[in-house]
């Protein structure tokens, strides 16, 4: 028990110094660039804000006129008091208040769609170890290659094309009809649902082929493996053997690789959210890039890096509990 | 010297690597002569949003050009920053985990703390922060991308020279008092080549994919034309809700036929260079392609 304590604690210590990193890129980036950072970012609030307000704004991201270093402390403190500044895009809202408009639709859209992907992907993966023949793999390896060379993006544009606007089978855009009052109601819910299909459809559709091919190697590995062969020669059968044996120390890397993609897989959700105008982090990202809205796009760094951090950090718990190794 | 080659003829007799090779050639044939195929990719030919026909063969744009035209001038620039993204790439890469991987100690400690956080922070926002702060333009996007893509080959490379260090063949060049560059580049890199040509594809790959995301965000330079400027203003012009399809599907397929040669030319170094594949191949040609993988000594089965 002592020594997963400790497994933890090393990988929380890792998290908190990769989040640092984070911060500190954030901080030092503006500052690296020529010209004056400062003059940049608040060209765009001139006319909005009054000079006093300005002043405080520049203090809040530790634009003050003293060296680096207490510039950055002064920085750090600002973001523990959850003062990441205030957007130009949705003036005058403060950026965390914007981002977290953003975040649930984020959170339910790509989170709900990795996990649909994953666990149908691994079971799939399972299947086609335990049947392979030449005649499938030829066949599924270059088509899953061929679907992984598109830019998930585009994919999302074509079944829209095809599912929304040819079809007219499911809604263009937006993450629920103008006409619905959010709330706890069923037209809301079902207009929720009706505008999640495809978007989700499109996620699950470009990440299940690495889910599958990932899960598929590791359990061939893993059923060439001593104990296989003598658990086969004990006269288990078929079921046992594959999900008892085999499919649960093939899970375990399939695992690692899910808190590895996660940053990747956010990454072409938040393209695919644009392609849908679906109101998550992807959008405000749009939003943020369109208006040059440098404090909406530094907070929405932070907040994708310590969401995944914070993921990475569940996984290692997760595996902690699932293979004992680790915790001897 | 004599090796490589030999490696690169067995690359066209590999089925795989063989048809990459005539798509990714064909795709960069075409994009150099594009000035001599087609008019220029900015000018106003016709009817904005024209469904492709005899005189323009993908349709005209939003804004009356002409869609061939941009997807073979856009193949250009795409391509160029791509495959010099990816050399840069694996350069930064090969050295930072060339280093980490043989001198070790407290070196290795440093770099692969960095390497792991790298590739823990998520990509896309990273790549838009550094993008939207630079001005807009090819070098920017080169140094985004080498920025965000260094670290997986870093990790990779790092833990093949990790692998040599410690051989038979490297102790005893070390006994005989070769210097550690004359290691490096004598001893080890040769044997080397094969995986950093796959990280180089890999790299070149990802290139692409970055550099067309970045551009389709509107963070590159817009007034260009490159493969992710051409989705940046299908997606601007509306394309989407007008139903032109045509304006994103050809720079679509060009993107994913492109990155399948490079895959087919990543598994054809892979078969070619891959020891376990090797035997593998040489095995199933002496038993007459029929054996059982899945048992450590091959044995042919009995019909």
């Amino acid at each position: 028990m002592n020594k997963s304590v400790i497994y933890i604690f090393r990988r929380f210590l890792f998290y908190c110094l990769a989040g640092f990193m984070a911060i500190t890129l954030n901080f030092l980036i503006p500052r690296l660039m020529p010209g004056d950072p400062a003059s940049i970012m608040f060209a765009q609030f001139k006319g909005k804000l009054k000079p006093e307000a300005l002043d405080a704004l520049k203090e809040t991201f530790g634009f003050s006129d003293g060296p680096l270093l207490t510039q950055y402390f002064e920085y750090i403190k600002h973001l523990f008091q959850g003062d990441f500044g205030i957007s130009i895009s949705y003036f005058p809202q403060p950026v965390l208040e914007v981002i977290s408009s953003g975040l649930y639709w984020t959170l339910f859209l790509a989170g709900t769609s990795l996990i649909i992907s994953f666990v149908l992907g691994s079971i799939v993966g399972i299947y086609l170890a335990w049947n392979r023949d030449q005649k499938l793999d030829s066949f599924l390896i270059p088509t899953l290659s061929f679907l992984g060379a598109f830019p998930y993006f585009w994919i999302a544009m074509l079944l829209l094309y095809y599912f929304g606007f040819i079809l007219d089978w499911f809604p263009l855009r937006h993450a629920y009809s103008q006409h619905v009052t959010p709330g706890f109601n069923f037209s809301f819910i079902a207009s929720v649902f009706s505008h999640y299909i495809l978007p989700a459809f499109t996620l699950i559709f470009v990440s299940l082929g690495g889910w599958m091919l990932s899960m598929r190697n590791n359990m061939i590995s893993i059923l060439g493996t001593e104990y296989i062969n003598y658990a086969k020669a004990i006269g288990y059968n078929r079921k046992i053997l594959m999900f008892k044996f085999a499919a649960r120390n093939a899970l375990l890397p399939s695992i690692t690789g899910f808190g590895m993609a996660l940053g990747f897989i956010l990454s072409g959700a938040l393209l695919t959210e644009i392609i849908f105008s679906y109101p998550g982090q992807g959008y405000l990202l749009l939003q943020a890039v369109r208006a040059q809205d440098f404090p909406l796009l530094q907070g929405i760094f932070l907040t994708i890096t310590f969401s995944v951090l914070l993921s990475n950090l569940i996984v290692d718990i997760v595996l902690l509990l699932l293979d004992p190794r680790i915790r001897k | 010297m004599k090796s490589i080659i030999k490696f690169l003829l067995s690359m066209m007799n590999n089925f795989k690597a063989k048809i990459g090779i005539y798509i990714l050639l064909s795709f960069l044939l075409v994009s150099i002569l594009a000035p001599f195929l087609v008019g220029s990719p900015t000018d106003y030919v016709g009817i904005p949003l024209q469904a492709p026909s005899m005189d323009f063969w993908f349709g005209t744009n939003g804004q009356g050009q002409d869609v061939f035209a941009q997807t073979l001038y856009g193949a250009q620039k795409t391509l160029f920053i791509a495959f010099l993204s990816g050399l840069l790439v694996v350069l930064v890469g090969a050295m930072l985990g060339g280093v980490a991987g043989y001198f070790g100690n407290r070196l290795d400690d440093i770099i692969s703390l960095l390497i792991n956080v790298f590739l823990l922070l998520p990509g896309l926002p990273l790549m838009v922060i550094l993008a939207a702060w630079l001005p807009p333009g090819p070098l920017t996007i080169i140094i985004v991308l080498v920025f965000t893509g260094w670290a997986w080959h870093a990790r990779v490379l790092r833990s093949q020279v990790m692998v040599y260090r410690n051989q038979d063949f490297v102790l005893a060049s070390r006994v005989c008092g070769e210097s550690n560059f004359r290691i490096i580049m004598v001893e080890i890199l040769p044997r080397m080549l094969p995986l950093i040509a796959s990280s180089f594809i890999g790299a070149t790959i990802y290139g692409i994919g970055a550099q067309v995301g970045l551009e389709f965000l509107g963070l590159g330079d817009i007034s260009q034309v490159t493969w992710g400027t051409n989705l940046y203003w299908a997606t601007n012009d509306l394309a989407l809700l007008t139903g032109s399809w045509w304006t994103y599907v050809p720079t679509g397929v060009s993107i994913a036929l492109v990155s399948l040669s490079l895959t087919l030319i990543n598994f054809g170094i892979d078969e070619l260079a891959n020891p376990r594949l090797i035997s593998e191949r040489h095995l199933s040609k002496r038993l007459d392609g029929d054996f059982d993988r899945n048992n450590a000594t091959p044995v042919r089965k009995i019909r």
